[in-house]
Parts: structure tokens; sequence; C-alpha cells
């Protein structure tokens, strides 16, 4: 068989091609439809829910030698605010920065970060999961959160804890919804690893890694380690902050529950 | 449903080698075909629904493993030395497509590293046609994923459970002693090579290369898919340290998921051509409707 002529093979290349598109635009609409995404997204509650049952409440994420710590710790997401806020804050050198407790507590807190550092504190080496999939490990200290939220006195109503950031890592989003948020219920919030800290490596947090202050819930991934904290907001229900999903990326698709 | 033979199309089918393992040829014995039973219910569902979990699940899976298109050993990743990446850089304006396995460069641009979609070139892994969805979109991919996973693992929790139970995973997957004889293994090679495959009594059972690619996909690959695959998730890894020190860490982990996924496909591969060549439709209604047809002298001699 002699080979196709140029034109010919060029028309049946493009052919192919656009039957493929075609195949993978089909593809695309089933596997992105919103109800088969939300019967996809049962798995969720279904991971949250055997996981839960699996672990004790207190069951410690591994934790590391001073040897594992990696020289090469990844910063994402935001790594340079831009907005003015804290940029001010930043040149200020932080000394202006406030951490506000409030929402359903009976005893609001503004506290300065003498006083954060004064609070019940824990020094963990522990493993960062990114969602994308890579692991780096690190050395933090910092405030434990739940002498933290036993100062301001929860309410009994309180069933998340809201992390809110100085953070916007989407510009184009309306209003404050390209602002970084994240939360969680009592007992991630509640575990003697999740703490608010200060420290990385022995030394204060650079910008990077979400200075003045950033979260670390270690039994989650790295979307969930929210960074330039501002404000520490107790809540009854998630559907009023934001996006309603709990979170900047859950609001974007991700899972609330990033324990898997 | 009951055990009797069927006799069905008496005449030798043409160009068939003549029957291994039976008598030597001296009265003209009449090759008859029967029907026997091959499959048990369990063992066609979860068959099936294995099938589809596991497509799904490399679809969605290499989507996950494009967000960060490398692999280490260990605890954490070593950025600058991964084992395995794929990856792209611009030369003279074009898109180049890189992977690297250890100390081995290749040019994979169009297929792994860089390629196109709607036309246009992209730094991507693996390519648009082979990830659910087709673009970049982590969060939906993990969707599918976690949804296939369990399906997939609860699945294999029924093959496993009934597999005991019934004996399945005993008489049909574990070999027997004169099946593991080593001129028995390399004769059964050697025929496999030449795409002769057992007839007559012996087809009745599986052969020792099916039975080790079975088990050793079944019992092991398919379980460490699982197990690796829970040694990523950071909860789990609280409650179970000791996944961790099994697979050597969490990056050790996921390097042993995608190896084994590879492995899967490769077995898929194998699987799919051996089910063309030793008779298409006899294999899929083995696995539809539970029976198989062999081959047999004279079907009143068969036990039923």
């Amino acid at each position: 068989m002699s080979p196709l002529p140029a034109s010919r093979r060029g028309w049946l290349k493009a052919a192919g091609a656009s039957v493929l598109g075609l195949v993978l635009a089909g593809c695309d609409k089933i596997a992105e439809s919103p109800k088969v995404v939300n019967v996809l997204a049962s798995a969720e509650g279904l991971s949250r829910r055997v996981q839960r049952l699996l672990q004790s409440r207190r069951s410690l994420a591994p934790e590391f030698s001073e040897a594992a710590i990696s020289s090469d710790f990844r910063a994402n997401g935001s790594t340079n605010p831009q907005d003015a806020d804290y940029l001010t804050l930043v040149a200020g050198n932080f000394a202006d920065w406030r951490l506000v407790v409030d929402g359903l507590v009976d005893q609001p807190l503004s506290l300065t970060m003498a006083q954060v550092r004064a609070l019940p504190s824990r020094t963990q080496i522990t493993r960062h999961d990114c969602v994308e999939g890579w692991s780096s490990i690190a050395k933090w200290s910092g405030a434990r959160l739940a002498p933290l939220l036993a100062l301001a006195k929860l309410k009994p109503s309180a069933r998340y804890i809201v992390f809110h950031c100085a953070d916007t890592l989407d510009p184009n989003a309306p209003g404050d919804h390209g602002k970084y948020y994240e939360s969680f219920d009592m007992i991630d919030a509640m575990h003697p690893q999740t703490i608010l800290a200060y420290d990385m490596n022995g030394a204060p947090l650079g910008v990077p890694h979400g200075a003045p202050l950033r979260l670390r819930a270690e039994r989650h991934l790295g979307y969930k380690q929210a960074k330039y904290i501002l404000r520490i907001e107790a809540v009854a229900t998630l559907d009023q902050i934001s996006g309603g999903k709990g979170g900047f990326w859950p609001d974007r698709g991700y899972e609330w529950y990033a324990g898997i | 449903m009951t055990d009797q033979a069927l006799p069905l199309n008496p005449s030798p089918p043409q160009g068939a080698s003549p029957p291994r393992d039976l008598k030597p040829p001296g009265a003209v014995p009449r090759p008859h075909k029967i029907l026997v039973r091959r499959h048990s219910l369990a063992v066609r569902l979860t068959h099936w629904v294995n099938v589809i979990s596991l497509l799904f699940l490399l679809l969605s899976g290499l989507q996950i493993f494009n967000a960060h298109p490398a692999l280490y050993w260990g605890a954490k990743s070593t950025f600058a030395i991964p084992w395995l990446a794929m990856g792209a850089s611009e030369h003279n304006g074009m898109l180049v497509g890189e992977t690297v396995i250890g100390p081995l460069h290749f040019n994979t641009t169009g297929l792994f590293g860089a390629s196109k979609v709607h036309g246009a070139w992209q730094a991507r892994g693996f390519p648009a046609w082979l990830t659910i969805p087709s673009e970049r979109y982590l969060a939906l991919g993990r969707r599918w994923h976690f949804f296939f996973a369990w399906l997939f693992a609860i699945n294999g929790f029924i093959y496993l459970a009934t597999g005991l139970i019934s004996g399945h995973l005993k008489r049909d997957l574990t070999p027997t002693l004169d099946q593991l004889r080593p001129r028995h293994v390399w004769h059964e090679i050697v025929e496999h090579a030449r795409l002769r495959f057992p007839m007559g009594e012996e087809a009745r059972r599986y052969n020792v290369l099916q039975k080790g690619a079975y088990a050793g996909v079944a019992l092991v690959v398919l379980p460490l898919m699982v197990l690796t695959g829970m040694t990523m998730s950071p909860s789990l890894d609280a409650s179970f340290p000791v996944l961790l020190q099994v697979f050597g860490g969490r990056q050790s982990a996921r390097s042993i998921h995608f190896i084994c996924a590879n492995l899967i496909v490769a077995f898929v591969v194998v699987h799919l051509i051996m089910v063309v060549i030793s008779g298409l439709w006899n294999n899929l209604r083995s696995m539809i409707t539970g029976r198989y047809a062999i081959e047999v002298e004279d079907p009143k001699e068969i036990q039923a």
C-alpha cells in the first residue's frame, strides 16, 4: 500500500483529533455535571465518618526527628500577599498585629504577639502534605488552640472555628470571597497537635509561610493550614461565610474534610 | 443452576491442535464441546465492578498525579532529586516534554511532560485524553478518585470474603503441588509462548501461569493499591502509623501506588490479549453467564 498523500494524511489526523476532541468534550460534560459531582461528593462524608470511627480523637500525627526536617520546604498558595492592610503590618514588623477571637464566645479577645507567645504552647516536627501530592517536614512552635478557646469561653452553640486570613488568593472573586479562610469542627480544633504556629524551625515565621501566625492541624492536608491569621471566629454554621463551604478551597470544589 | 454438561458443536474446530492431556489417539476420539460452570456469581459481579472502578481510578489517578508529576522515596519530597518526573521546558519557543527516570532522560513531547490540549501546547504530566476531567482540575479528579476508591475497596472486600468462604481462592487461584513442578511451569511457559492453551480436562482449571497472574493481582497488587492509598491520608497515618513503617514513608507509598497502577495496566493489557486469542466469546460468556466451553472426548465420561 502506498503511503497516503500528505494532504489526506493531514485530513485524517485532523479528523482523528476532532473525533477525540468530541469524545473528550462529551466525557468532560458528564465528569463535570453538577448531578454527577453531587453523587461523587457523597464519598467525602463516608471518608470523614469512617476515618473518625477508626481514630481516637487524640491520636497524634507522626512526629519526626530534627534530622528529618526538610531543607527545601515549599511555600504554596499565597507566598507574598499584596493586600494593603497586610503590607502595612509587614512594614511595621507586625508590631500593630492583633489576633482577634470572637463570634460565639463569652470573652472576646484581642491579643498581641507577646500575649500569644505567652499562651500554653507546643513544639512539633511534622509532615506537611500538600493536596498536590508532595510532602515537606518542619518544626513548628505555637500556641495550642484548645487553651486559647477556653480562655475565650466558647458558647455551647459554637460548632466550628473559622480562621480568617489577611491574604487575597483570588483577586477576581466578588466582594471578599477571594480572601483566604479555613475552618475546623471541634474535634480537630481541640486536638493536642492543633496549634497557632509563630515559629518555624526555631525562627519566627517568614512571610512565604504565613507570618506572623499560621495554623497547624496535623491530621489534615496543606490547604487546611491557614496562613496570615488575623481573626478566629466561633460559629454555629459555615453557610453564611464567604462561599459557604467552610474554606477558600472547599468553596472551589475541594473537600472540607481533608484528612484524605 | 446445575452442573450438567451440555453437548454442543460436536465437530472439531479447524486448525486446532489435538487436545493435550488426553489418551493417545488410538480409538480416534470424537471431541465434544461441553459447557462447564467456571465463574460463580460473586466472581462475575466483583469482576465487572472492578473493571469499572479501576478504569475511573486510573484516569482520575493520572489527573491527581499531574498536580505534582514527580515521585520520591521516603517520608518527604526531595524536590531536586525525584526518582521519576515529567517536566516541560521551552526550546526555541517550542514546549519540550521530558520524562526522567533515575539517571535516564527521555524526550516524551506530545505524550508525557508536554502535550496538546484543544490544539494548544501545555505543560502537563499525562495527556488530556488520559485524565478525568481532560483539563487540569485536581479537585474534581479527587472527587472521582475517592468515590471509586470506596466502590473498589468494598468490592474487593466482598471478593476476598466470598472467595475465602466458597473456597474459590484456594481452589482456583492457589497452584497445586503438581502445577508447581519446575518442568511443568516451563512446559506451560513454552506452550503459552506458542499460543497453545490447555484443552480438555486441563482446561477445567486455571493453569499455573493464570493462577500466578490472577493471585498476584487479586491478592498482592490490588490490596497494595488500597494500603498505599490509605498511607497517603494524613488522618489514617495518625490512626495507623504502622502503615508508614511498612511502606517507608508517605512519599514511598505514593511511589508504590504509582508503580502498582502501572503493574495493573500491564496486567490488563496482557489479560485482554490472552482473552482475545484464547477465545473471546467463550471467555466473555464465562465471565457473564458463568459457563465456559471445553472440549472432551465423550461428554458421558465427564463427571459433573
